[in-house]
């Protein structure tokens, strides 16, 4: 691997490095734009005490639900947990500690996380139990809370389309939380159903530019639906 | 009679102006969709990354990759952009949204809003309910009234965990549209054929009859 071209041949050279402890940060937005082979790989690779930091946290049987079955995560930090059996008998059993979010604060503390931002203020969760210990300021008399900014060991990002300088695209609502987990890993590690040959993609519509990417790998996907919901 | 569901989700539709940008939450503010005036338009946020959210997908259209806040397969519309969640939420917090539906637990006369949590029982998660109420400055909650044991949601002071403080100022329940100011509800319109008094008595928090308030008409 040169240079410039990220592009890594096995899932296992995808995240090596990956080890016990480390925070992961990844993207997707309840099973849509999961990086779904990537947590396969943290799953084969066994390692323990994660902090995952990610919206949901997949079901049962899928997406970061899988890393629960053998107690791989840790701590997880979340804005909505509500679609899994599992984590909410560990968490109830207090085998898994869960750090609420809101999902906007969540999705601007890994964008200031990638952007050296180490904390920002807004209004999201004043006077909730989410301002508990968190400094409080006034700006022009409305109240803010300080939340601080997140960042990764590594970063597990789903792209659809990448080249090999790391240069992502997303599809649809995919995209969702992926382009900030991307900004914000230590490593950020990008698995995508195609890559391209440079040039493919225009400069302008590039959704993560490649200073952002550490490796790129091309997977194939089972892209499953939460929710099919039909018209009428 | 209470208000339907399809009611209510009527009656918040009736708020709706041309141009507005709307971010409906999951339950009854997802059925006002239905009832957008068909000579007004309007492009409805979904924030987990969607402006201009459409129908729901025929067979053909099915998409795994394009779904709505509440994990539904969904189109985009004509005129739609796709974003990232910091840029979904700038909208929301930057205070870009001109009208924002969701449902609730408990309001109170102060404005505070609960709707994420109810202690020893499951905990989901606030979602995006606190970027969204305290991002927006038009927000309608739609809610029952009461608990199916009668117990008034419209308190003097929120018993569960708030979702937002002094951040709400317009309620639709099954029984009645109200507002809130000065530290009481106000009792705008009633529901067909709900007398006054039946609404006195099943709202706790501190109410105020409004001199011209009006019955509903669908």
């Amino acid at each position: 691997m040169a240079g410039l071209d990220k592009r890594v041949a096995t899932y296992e050279q995808a995240l090596e490095g990956l080890t016990d402890n480390m925070t992961v940060l990844a993207g997707g937005f309840g099973l849509c734009g999961i990086p779904e082979n990537l947590i396969g790989e943290i799953k084969r690779r066994g390692v323990k005490g994660l902090t995952v930091v990610s919206n949901n946290c997949g079901v049962d049987g899928f997406g970061l639900g899988v890393l629960l079955e053998d107690h791989q995560i840790r701590k997880m930090v979340a804005s909505y947990v509500g679609e899994n059996a599992e984590f909410e008998r560990q968490l109830l059993s207090g085998e898994l500690e869960v750090e609420l979010t809101p999902q906007g604060t969540l999705a601007e503390k890994m964008r200031a996380g990638g952007a050296g931002i180490p904390a920002f203020f807004t209004a999201t969760g004043y006077g909730t139990p989410v301002a508990e210990g968190k400094e409080v300021r006034e700006f022009n008399g409305r109240k803010y809370i300080l939340e601080e900014a997140i960042t990764g060991d590594f970063a597990i990002v789903k792209g659809w389309k990448a080249d090999h300088y790391g240069n992502v695209v997303y599809r649809n609502t995919a995209q969702n939380f992926n382009p900030l987990a991307a900004t914000a890993g230590k490593i950020t590690v990008v698995e995508v159903e195609e890559i391209v040959e440079p040039g493919v993609l225009l400069p302008s519509e590039i959704h993560t530019p490649g200073i952002y990417v550490d490796r790129v790998i091309v997977g194939t996907f089972e892209k499953r639906i939460e929710k099919r919901t039909l018209k009428a | 009679m209470a208000l339907t569901r399809e009611q209510m989700a009527q009656r918040v539709a009736r708020e709706l102006k041309d141009g507005y940008y709307v971010n409906l939450g999951i339950g009854i503010p997802t059925l006002v969709a239905n009832y957008v005036p068909s000579d007004i338009d309007v492009m409805l946020q979904s924030e987990n990354g969607l402006l201009g959210m459409g129908e729901f997908p025929t067979e053909a259209q099915l998409d795994a990759d394009m779904i709505n806040a509440g994990k539904q397969t969904v189109t985009a519309r004509t005129g739609a952009s796709i974003f990232n969640s910091a840029e979904s939420f700038a909208m929301i917090r930057g205070g870009h949204v001109d009208l924002t539906v969701l449902g609730a637990f408990e309001v109170d006369v102060e404005g505070n809003i609960a709707s994420w949590m109810i202690p020893g029982k499951l905990v989901k998660g606030m979602g995006g309910a606190m970027d969204l109420v305290a991002g927006a400055d038009n927000i309608i909650v739609t809610m029952t009234h009461a608990s199916k044991d009668g117990e008034s949601k419209l308190l003097s002071k929120c018993s569960l965990p708030l979702t937002g403080a002094g951040c709400i100022r317009k309620v639709l329940t099954d029984l009645a549209y109200l507002e809130i100011e000065n530290g009481a509800f106000i009792l705008r319109e009633t529901a067909p054929g709900v007398s006054v008094e039946e609404i006195v008595a099943k709202t706790a928090g501190k109410l105020i009859v409004a001199d011209d308030v009006k019955e509903m008409t669908f």
